[in-house]
């Protein structure tokens, strides 16, 4: 698999980070390098085989539709970078 | 020195029967920590001693009461720095969140108060548990305390650290690719893996889902089954935690004739391909004194293959860095953590943020996890790792269908020296062979130190159970403890240190 | 319409996210309850803090099912969670659980009812849409659960939104329906019905204002008799069921104008302006995102045994079509008022509970039919929030049937009952409304009005029927309106008949 700049700009799009150039080159260098390693799973005919998500045979774990929490708007803010009126704040979205 | 060669129950018991109080035990290990610190590295932060007081304080009162009564009451302990505790930073080692105080604590952090367990501080890591050397951490550095030039390991460097140290005698780790085993072997402490499942991940900051478990790491086998049985079981805020029962053999935990008795017809496997080529000559020969020393008292030891192992490493990584891409997602700059200053317009502000606030080695897993999940790429990798994770899998279940647990090496090789894993990703993602491939299979494993190597470092061996036979591993790893015999330990070293300096004047 | 515009036929599809109307989110114990100040129903959960997990809500899952059941669909047995990747400040995560590979139902269908004559007739040269009738069915593709996003305020004057997560984590069904829908009335018809299951099963308000229903739609267009598809538009903020009709005969317009100048639809999704009455691209396939779908590991699977799928099946309610069968048939009711009376699931049960109590189940109708729905229009009210117990109706219906209470008197006490709850037969001694139903009483008044007016009575009897009324009226005065008008009108005519 060759990374291209053009395939790492949409992995650093999608993932929303930004690589500097010299930073996407090595990226892209050592990322080629793993990926032809883990090609490697080629080797192996899986045909048939059903993914493996969950280990465990652990099936329908649910909670009862009660309500548990109470007004968690302090916990909430407590953290945030930026906030008003109760309400986190971001760059205008449209 | 009396206090820090005890075991952490022995230190409770002490406690528990007033010959020492709670404070005084917190006290002498925060005391150590502090002389240590400037030449370890292992903690990221310590409570207020205020708080520190009243909580011991509150143990002390608990215990009278008879609220604390448990075999780790008093006794206090080192969290990795990715779990959450309430009121106390949680940076996972990243300037993202390197002012991040939760509102909550896990629920691992949860049950060790509610025993009446006191945390003594925060300990290094490799950024958000990515890596295997703890020096991914953006926020300390964490010396091997056998040797300074050396890594402790990671991604759990400064829990196993500072128990090596000396300067707490547990700590709880996290696992998701050998995280707490490695460096387990490289500061000759024991560290404990848990099946998936056992633990509680609810406020344990993910990295790779499917994979990561806490778990104990202490001096002893024993220490660690009484953490674990205080962490472990069933939590309903972490949906995938099993209803399975906990048991701990304490019969054969506290005697040693017990523990090496259930040695006798035991079938221990010991898988050909985690002895190969990338394998250091005396961790080899280490595994080999070992299997010898364990078929001398009654077990039945085999050599046997897993011929799926040298596919652990590529599943392993694919899948962990899918989950983490999607797991480290809600890092964005806007609810908690580090946002970037005047960035123009939302997309520049995430982009900046992130790219700013994680490190070299998260964003190439963040990037490689993209990739592995993307329009046209998800079959051919992703898909292909989650079949490969059956086969592996399956391999192992049917190894346990003969055996009772397998020995392999807990890391290749000795500590390496700092600088010399992180220019080579992919040389040190393949260090985690020998313990990748647990993960993969939920299965619980146990790394203990035994012996060292020439350099004088720590080497380690592991036991792998099948999963939730914790029971069985335990009985093992103490039986193998018993007949290994004491090993040094680092303030042994500092006696001797201090024995010659001594020396010294008295010949000046 | 251009005859060009004739040779061409719509195709539509739509996809429907119904907001459940459970108690809590979908993944964790906050509240969903509407108009909370912002924050105020969040928890580490779903605020996406650091090291939180789901738990899913049971409740969820079954009202998935029984939506699912109710639409035809099959059951996967095995049903998993998967990630949906996308970074957005209403999505505290960057990733929303949904479904993809095992969504919890598949492969449904329903049925839906077409008044529209004249839509039929401007179809009626393409091959689907001719022989439609009155009835068409509606293939279901899947049906899944996964949980809404929280709400983003822009501030008028400044460069910022606010974010509030009160609604992040409120569990969601997403319908997606085939491409089998043809025109507009079809679209409305097919939502029209989604809402009706939907309030009917009590999962969801139902309701595309509020957006506890919201509705995007798929829509290309093609030559009639074109078997392949064309490229399609998805049309987003469609708030009402006249939006959704605007919104497809304008994309309609708006597409086959592109083809007709020579040039491409492109496959877009596009947000309907309904002020305007235009809709925008919002966003091309070209920077579509890329959502990296992948199972998710903190959510077990979910199995549904055949047992616990027949056990929703047997708590799912008898739909408005049964129960418009049924009044036709048990209570002799015409279509129209079984089509009226069912709108509502609570109209229809305070109906047949009425109903069975007075046993005059057309009597009952009348007055629903009648009386109760002018007062709704006239409170502006929605039947949903109907109080009264059916028995207190059942009784005033009796007791008029009885002559206890004169028509214009049992309004006024059914105003009571609608308003208050009021009991009848007590109410109507408080306020002295009872009938005159003393044979005695009504005779004498009767009498003295006749014996009053020997000059009117000469004149009815020459033949003035006109006079009768006259009559009545004179012996309601007397009676102060309590007198049941049919006893006075048999009365009256008795006694003049008698004196001829």
């Amino acid at each position: 698999m060759q990374m291209d700049d053009t395939i790492i700009e949409r992995m650093e799009f999608l993932a929303k980070l930004s690589l500097s150039s010299a930073e996407r080159e090595r990226a892209g260098k050592e990322i080629e390098k793993i990926l032809s390693y883990v090609e490697k799973l080629n080797e192996l005919d899986t045909d048939g085989v059903e993914p493996l998500v969950h280990i465990l045979p652990e099936v329908n774990v649910f909670r009862e539709d009660t309500v548990t929490n109470e007004d968690g708007r302090a916990m909430a803010l407590s953290q945030a970078p930026l906030q008003r009126e109760g309400q986190y704040v971001v760059p205008k979205t449209v | 020195m009396e206090l820090l060669r005890m075991q952490a129950e022995e230190l409770s018991g002490r406690i528990k029967r007033g010959e020492l109080t709670v404070w005084e035990a917190v006290n002498f290990y925060r005391e150590r920590a502090a002389l240590a610190e400037p030449e370890t590295g292992a903690f990221l932060s310590f409570p207020e001693e205020d708080a520190l007081k009243r909580r011991a304080d509150e143990v002390q009162e608990g215990i009278k009461s008879g609220r604390y009564q448990g075999r780790l009451a008093g006794v206090p302990v080192a969290v990795k720095d990715n779990i959450c505790t309430k009121g106390l930073r949680t940076s996972c080692a990243s300037k993202m969140l390197e002012n991040f105080v939760p509102a909550y604590d896990a629920t691992v952090v949860e049950r060790m108060q509610a025993a009446g367990m006191i945390v003594l501080g925060k300990t290094n890591l490799d950024e958000f548990a990515m890596g295997s050397t703890t020096e991914t951490s953006a926020l300390a550095r964490t010396k091997n305390p056998w040797n300074g030039r050396h890594v402790p390991g990671g991604s759990s460097g400064g829990s196993c650290a500072a128990v090596a140290a000396g300067e707490v005698p547990l700590a709880l780790g996290t696992d998701t690719g050998g995280s707490i085993r490695k460096p387990a072997a490289y500061c000759g402490v024991t560290g404990f893996k848990p099946t998936y499942g056992r633990v509680s991940r609810y406020g344990m900051i993910a990295y790779a889902s499917s994979l990561d478990q806490v778990g104990p790491v202490g001096r002893t086998v024993s220490d660690c089954a009484a953490l674990y049985e205080i962490i472990a079981g069933n939590d309903p805020r972490d949906a995938v935690t099993s209803k399975k029962e906990v048991h701990i053999p304490w019969a054969e935990l506290s005697g040693a004739p017990e523990a090496v008795e259930r040695l006798k017809g035991m079938r221990i496997g010991v898988p050909k391909e985690y002895l190969g080529e990338g394998t250091q000559e005396e961790v080899r020969k280490a595994v080999g004194e070992t299997a010898v020393l364990l078929a001398r008292n009654g077990a039945s030891v085999e050599e046997i293959s897993l011929p799926l192992t040298e596919y652990v490493i590529s599943a392993y990584y694919i899948i962990a860095c899918a989950e983490a891409g999607s797991n480290l997602a809600r890092f964005d700059g806007v609810k908690y953590g580090y946002r970037a200053k005047e960035a123009e317009g939302l997309q520049e502000m995430y982009r900046r943020s992130r790219s700013d606030g994680f490190g070299k080695e998260v964003k190439r897993r963040i990037l490689l996890g993209s990739f592995v999940l993307s329009a046209g790429y998800y079959d051919a990798y992703y898909l292909k790792a989650l079949k490969v994770k059956r086969l592996i899998k399956e391999e192992f279940d049917r190894v346990f269908a003969s055996f009772d647990c397998l020995l392999t090496p807990a890391a290749s090789e000795t500590a390496p020296e700092f600088g010399t894993s992180l220019p080579d990703p992919l040389q040190m993602y393949l260090s985690d062979i020998d313990t990748a491939g647990v993960n993969l299979a939920g299965l619980p494993a146990i790394s203990i130190p035994c012996g060292f190597g020439r350099n004088g470092l720590p080497l380690g061996i592991q036991f792998i159970g099948n999963r939730f036979c914790e029971e069985t591993l335990f009985c093992v790893a103490r039986a193998y403890e018993e007949l290994r015999g004491a090993l040094p330990a680092v303030w042994d070293k500092e006696d001797e240190r201090r024995e010659c300096s001594a020396g010294r004047r008295k010949a000046v | 319409m251009q005859e060009e515009e004739k040779q061409y036929e719509t195709v539509i599809g739509l996809e429907v996210h119904v907001e459940l109307s459970t108690k809590t989110k979908i993944f964790c114990g906050c509240s969903t309850r509407f108009g909370a100040p912002p924050n105020t129903q969040t928890c580490p959960v779903c605020t996406g803090m650091p090291g939180t997990l789901p738990v899913l809500n049971r409740q969820v899952v079954e009202y998935a099912l029984a939506l699912g059941l109710a639409l035809h669909c099959e059951v996967n047995r095995y049903c998993r969670f998967d990630r949906k990747n996308y970074f957005y400040p209403d999505n505290p995560q960057n990733y929303q659980i949904s479904q993809l590979y095992l969504p919890v139902c598949y492969n449904g269908e329903i049925e839906i009812a077409l008044a529209g004559e004249r839509e039929e007739k401007e179809n009626s040269a393409l091959p689907e849409a001719a022989g439609t009738g009155r009835k068409k069915k509606i293939r279901i593709h899947e049906l899944h659960m996964e949980e809404d996003a929280g709400k983003l305020v822009h501030e008028e004057n400044g460069d910022s939104s606010l974010v509030d997560y009160n609604r992040s984590g409120v569990p969601l069904i997403e319908i997606v329906s085939e491409p089998d829908m043809r025109n507009a009335e079809e679209a409305v018809a097919y939502l029209e019905k989604l809402c009706m299951l939907c309030r009917y099963l009590g999962i969801s308000d139902g309701k595309l204002q509020e957006g506890s229903l919201r509705a995007d739609v798929n829509l290309s267009v093609r030559k009639a008799g074109c078997r392949t598809l064309g490229t399609r538009t998805e049309m987003k903020n469609l708030n009402s069921f006249r939006a959704v009709s605007r919104a497809v005969a304008e994309e309609r317009r708006r597409q086959i104008a592109l083809l007709e100048e020579g040039k491409k639809v492109i496959q877009e999704t596009r947000r309907w302006d309904d002020a305007k009455g235009v809709s925008y691209s919002i966003r091309s396939k070209e920077d579509a995102e890329d959502y990296r779908y992948f199972p998710e590991p903190d959510v077990p699977p979910v199995v549904i045994s055949e047992k616990w799928t027949e056990e929703i099946r047997g708590r799912l309610p008898e739909f408005r079509e049964e129960k418009e069968a049924r009044y036709q048939k048990e209570f002799g009711l015409s279509a129209y008022d079984a089509g009226v009376l069912t709108q509502s699931k609570h109209l229809a049960e305070l109906f047949e509970e009425t109903a069975v109590l007075c046993g005059k189940p057309k009597k009952a109708a009348n007055w629903f039919m009648g009386e109760l729905l002018r007062l709704l229009k006239e409170k502006g009210m929605e039947p949903e929030k109907l109080m009264f117990s059916p028995k207190h109706l059942a009784d005033l219906i009796t007791a008029a049937e009885q002559g206890k209470i004169n028509q214009a008197n049992a309004q006024k006490v059914f105003a009571e009952i609608v308003e208050r709850d009021v009991e009848p037969l007590s109410y109507m001694k408080e306020q002295r409304l009872e009938s005159l139903s003393d044979e005695g009483m009504l005779r004498l008044a009767a009498e003295e009005v006749l014996a009053g007016n020997p000059g009117l009575v000469a004149e009815f009897h020459a033949g003035k029927e006109k006079v009768f009324g006259f009559f009545v009226g004179q012996i309601m005065k007397k009676t102060r309106g309590m007198a049941d008008p049919g006893k006075v009108n048999a009365l009256l005519r008795q006694l003049l008949m008698r004196g001829e």
